[in-house]
């Protein structure tokens, strides 16, 4: 373990007053700032870092990334350094794997850096974003045909333990590409809390496409500390705009498990003895989710994107869980998972109704996807959202019993469910193809049921 | 000016000594990078700031400069067609000047006061006038007209007005002698006012006209009347910030502030990029040139959220006291509310309700109630009407922040889960929703000899009966019911497709015309009159069902544009014979 280095300027503190769950307090201490990373070494002179969350002109309270144990009150030893927690950016980093703190992982040397980055960023100013509405094609039905994905989007998978969400996220991450430019997504991926087979799988499905080398990854599994946890997403996010903005490349984020980072952040707050709002969370959690999730997008001064595909685990499957229920509010949609769809074989599992994508209405349509695209995606939803109508109806009088356009839409929901949104994990569905599923559906239904496509568009793909 | 020392530093929330002569709200700025803050506690000679940019890097001992004035905005011609921030940091300007983050201790000025306006005078000298009182005009837009007023607090016989030409912020236009004070005062173009004090007016008028916005499901069944106060509640993806901006293009506001509080940076990219191109349907101009957009997305520091929406209910009463009809979009004032608890927390206060502060509701009612119609100080009539978006947690409206809101406003547009799944938006729920202002507008519609009020009845009594049947429905299937049943069913449905829905993309059904909303609904009632009485009379439902225009009626919204009325009366009068037809072979209809 390292050292710290006697040769560095500034002021060494041996000793701290109070040592709580993450947290340390120190007094008679000078000149510290707000938000300033601070060295910490055990007795034993193994180094761990921290942030100062509350300062005073002669105390401050520090967090500490790499957990509390083994420090004493009477020999731990303390440097400031005076600047925030920043992570070397540079594009050798694609292609290696870091800590949550930017630290390599792979056992190969620090990258050549060609600037160090506060891992916080700076919020962007609205006026100068360019507004996302390139359609990304990810040769899924579901999300291209009903979702759809755009560059500079931030679209989480709302799933639940056991769900495919890795499964679905790699995919995406394998097949997604624009329809007119041939420009390779580089994937920035970062993990908190999850476990080495999550991290595994993912390393293992990004080797076999061949794009190992276009991905940085930044792991802090479920062993590491969780306090590392919320940095790591920052981390993440800010190699991943230094790629966009300043080389110019389009960036796929994905970042997974959120909830993990809600718990260390809870960790801390509860340790700080903050009042909390819903469930323990502080009430502060929108605006931190907030700072990272709106780390997505595009500038109007040019260069790269990046897109965010955040992944999180809505525990005991709620949406109203205050983490997928703030994500939901500052996202641009969600991907949502269903339980009993994966349970009756459907891959991926998309839950027709609950899942959205907001940017979609700009990034489809004439001389983008298709004409029809808008109306087809509306009145697929219209007609899915009534056979769930039908369906539970049916539950109740039997099939035998409904009506004979409802028995209609029965057979619409079937046929929905089974082609449209059903599809191997390799199959990589072009919008044409899509939209062609997505018109074969419905035409098991009569015509004047199908309100939300246009006269012209019935006659064109309806007849056909 | 004084100057403190930093002691502490807690987020947002910086503490600083040597404040003895600092005021409750007063403008201060914070360490070397010279931050905004404002003071929000005074103890001895400690005072409390919350720093409304990021105090990352700030250290105890860095000092503190007070300023001697409450946070306040300035006013005058050029904010329309402007992007600002929560504190009126023009963010167009801050982008020009070449990055595209907002740097700390950023001071563009809001307003250009180099730039020239042309300037026509309306008094003379000689001419005695009163605070409010307008003393020239300004062509601030083309289809705005500024009206350049005397400063709250000010009055005076008119010593010297300049004469008709152009002028800049530092120019004075006119000067007052105010023989009671024994005073003179000047007057420009620009004036300053304190964003949490309401901007005066003479006194308050009882609200008489709705709001027009060209949504049907508004108009007709929830109208808001100008001056009035609503509240857009709904769980996340149910359409809160389409609603607000479909309101924000299409109502019939002279002037739209829209305050995008805490929400998503690319909805006011979005708003930026969309509004230029919209043509306002009633000046024939970009809709741009009459909006004012105040930005704190939801990554921009806290504690200027809290403030955006004072900075934007204060440049709404600016124009209102210019005769206008003004209306403030706030979205989302959940996220407004978080900001309190979030400084509270950091404060150490006692919480109430989930960690909110007690005086949540308090703050709530101050900022609704700036909402109104007045008699402004010059004499003329102008409204703000406020719209604010809630943002419950988990959709549940049961929750602090809707709940104290319901008090306070008297319209109530609660975004329903289900609609927005099947894509039914507007997603304003006909069961939960409601208005207060129904009195004013049914008595506005009478005036204007429009049966209304009656249209709206029988469209909503089939609405409510079809919620009752579907518990039926729901149990035995709707094919078990009785033929006027499954009319009501049936009919229902023609109401949500053909009417309630409304597609925000189409070009034509973006905006209807209040003529042909008032057509749509005579239509529909007398259709649904009309098919009560054939059934009644013998007729089948199959028959009207069968109906061949009922297509064209289902597609009317889209496919008929609102000027139209040759269209309109066509597909009436084919509607109406193909009614007669099936009543003629029903030997009992009509007698």
């Amino acid at each position: 373990m390292p050292e710290i280095l006697a040769n560095h300027d500034g002021l060494q503190y041996t000793g701290v007053k109070n040592i709580d769950g993450p947290l340390v307090f120190m007094e008679n201490v000078h000149g510290v700032a707000y938000d300033e990373l601070v060295e910490v070494a055990t007795p034993s002179g193994d180094v761990r870092m921290g942030q100062v969350l509350d300062v005073t002109a002669n105390t401050a309270l520090v967090q500490i990334f790499g957990g509390t144990d083994a420090l004493s009150k009477a020999s731990t030893r303390s440097r400031f350094l005076g600047h925030p927690l920043q992570i070397p950016v540079s594009e050798e980093m694609l292609g290696r794997v870091f800590d949550g703190l930017g630290r390599p992982k792979d056992g190969l040397p620090l990258p050549m850096a060609r600037e160090y980055r506060d891992v916080n960023g700076e919020p962007v100013n609205p006026f100068a974003r360019e507004y996302p509405r390139d359609f990304i094609q990810t040769g899924i039905s579901s999300i291209d045909l009903m979702n759809t994905l755009v560059r500079g989007q931030k679209l989480p998978i709302f799933s639940g333990n056991g769900l495919p969400h890795n499964r679905m996220a790699a995919q995406i991450a394998r097949q997604a590409k624009l329809l007119n430019e041939d420009v390779h997504f580089a994937i920035v991926f970062a993990a908190m809390g999850v476990k080495f087979d999550v991290a595994r799988f993912f390393v293992d499905s990004f080797e076999q496409s061949g794009v190992l080398r276009n991905v940085a990854m930044f792991l802090s599994l479920a062993d590491d500390p969780s306090v590392e946890r919320m940095i790591t997403p920052r981390s993440a996010l800010t190699l991943a705009e230094y790629l966009a903005y300043d080389r110019g490349m389009h960036v796929l984020v994905i970042i997974t498990d959120m909830t993990n980072y809600c718990e260390a952040l809870r960790e801390i707050s509860t340790a700080r003895g903050e009042i909390p709002s819903r469930k323990g969370y502080p009430g502060y959690l929108y605006s931190d989710l907030a700072s990272m999730y709106e780390r997505a997008g595009r500038l109007s001064a040019g260069g790269g994107s990046i897109t965010q595909m955040p992944i999180l685990t809505m525990p005991s499957d709620d949406i109203s869980h205050p983490v997928p229920d703030l994500t939901g509010y500052i996202t641009e949609g969600q991907i949502v998972l269903d339980r009993e769809m994966y349970q009756r074989g459907i891959y991926p599992p998309v839950a027709g109704l609950p899942s959205l994508s907001r940017l979609m209405k700009d990034g489809i349509g004439k001389g983008r996807t298709r004409d029809d695209h808008p109306h087809v995606a509306s009145q697929l939803f219209a007609a899915y959202s009534k056979v769930k109508d039908i369906r539970s109806l049916a539950a109740v009088i039997g099939t035998e019993e409904l009506s004979p356009v409802d028995q209609l839409y029965m057979k619409f929901g079937e046929k929905f469910e089974s082609t449209v949104i059903t599809q191997g994990e390799y199959e990589d569905r072009s919008i044409e193809q899509s939209l062609q599923l997505g018109w074969d559906a419905l035409k098991l239904l009569p015509r004047e049921e199908l309100l939300r496509v246009t006269q012209e568009e019935l006659d064109k793909y309806y007849t056909a | 000016m004084d100057t403190g020392i930093i002691t502490r530093i807690n987020g947002p929330i910086v503490e600083a000594r040597q404040m003895d002569n600092t005021g409750m709200l007063e403008v201060v700025e914070v360490g070397n990078l010279r931050l905004i803050g404002e003071v929000i506690r005074v103890r001895g000679s400690v005072a409390t700031i919350q720093v409304y940019e990021n105090t990352s890097g700030l250290r105890p001992g860095e000092p503190v400069y007070c300023s001697g004035r409450p946070l306040s905005v300035c006013l005058g011609p050029g904010l329309l067609g402007t992007i600002y921030d929560g504190i009126q940091r023009p963010l167009d300007k801050i982008a020009a000047k070449g990055t595209s983050f907002i740097p700390r201790g950023e001071k563009s000025p809001a307003l250009d006061l180099e730039k020239k306006w042309s300037f026509k005078p309306t008094v003379k000298v000689g001419d005695l006038l009163e605070a409010g009182q307008v003393i020239g005009e300004v062509q601030e837009t083309e289809s705005v007209l500024h009206r350049v007023m005397i400063p709250p607090r000010k009055r005076g016989k008119v010593t010297k007005i300049v004469p008709a030409g152009e002028y800049n912020g530092h120019d004075i236009l006119c000067e007052l002698q105010d023989d009671t004070a024994e005073t003179t005062h000047q007057v420009g173009l620009f004036q300053y006012w304190p964003v949490r004090q309401p901007r005066p007016s003479t006194q308050r008028l009882p609200l008489a006209a709705p709001l027009l916005t060209g949504l049907r499901v508004v108009d007709t069944f929830f109208p808001l009347a100008k001056g009035g106060a609503a509240a857009i509640p709904g769980g996340f993806g149910t359409g809160k910030t389409m609603t607000q901006q479909a309101l924000a293009k299409w109502c019939e506001a002279k002037i739209i502030v829209y305050i995008g509080c805490g929400e998503r940076g690319n909805e006011m990219t979005e708003v930026l990029h969309e509004f230029p191109e919209l043509t306002d349907p009633r000046t024939g101009r970009s809709l741009m040139e009459r909006t004012i957009l105040i930005a704190n997305t939801s990554n921009m520091p806290v504690a200027a959220r809290e403030v955006s929406i004072y900075t934007g209910i204060t440049l709404a009463e600016f124009y209102r006291d210019m005769g206008y009809d003004v209306a403030v979009m706030a979205d989302s004032t959940s996220r407004w509310a978080e900001a309190l608890r979030e400084l509270s927390g950091r404060l150490e206060e006692m919480p109430a309700d989930e960690g909110f502060p007690a005086y949540l509701p308090d703050r709530l009612a101050s900022f609704y109630e700036r909402a109104g119609r007045v008699e402004t100080l010059s004499g003329s009539e102008g409204t703000v009407s406020v719209i604010g978006a809630v943002s419950p947690p988990g959709g549940d409206f049961s929750e602090p922040v809707t709940q104290h809101t319901t008090r306070f406003i008297r319209c109530f547009w609660a975004l329903d889960r289900d609609l927005a799944n099947a894509r039914h938006y507007p997603a304003i729920s006909w069961r939960t929703s409601y208005s207060e202002y129904l009195p004013e507008t049914a008595l506005w519609w009478k005036k204007s000899a429009m049966n209304w009020a009656d249209q709206r009845e029988v469209l909503m009594n089939v609405l409510q009966e079809e919620t009752n049947l579907q518990r039926i429905a729901k149990l035995i299937g709707p094919d078990a019911l009785p033929e006027s049943q499954r009319l009501t069913l049936f009919v229902a449905e023609i109401i949500k497709n053909a009417f309630l829905q409304q597609n925000s993309f189409d070009a034509i059904d973006m905006y209807c015309s209040p003529k042909k909303q008032l057509w749509m609904m005579a239509l529909l009632a007398n259709f649904i009159t009309r098919s009560y009485e054939l059934i009644k009379a013998g007729a089948t439902l199959t028959e009207i069902r069968a109906i061949p225009d009922l297509d064209r009626m289902n597609r009317m919204k889209s496919e008929i544009p609102n000027d139209d009325t040759a269209a309109m009366s066509s597909l009436e009068q084919r509607i109406i014979s193909a009614l007669d037809a099936i009543g003629h072979q029903h030997a009992s209809y009509g007698k």
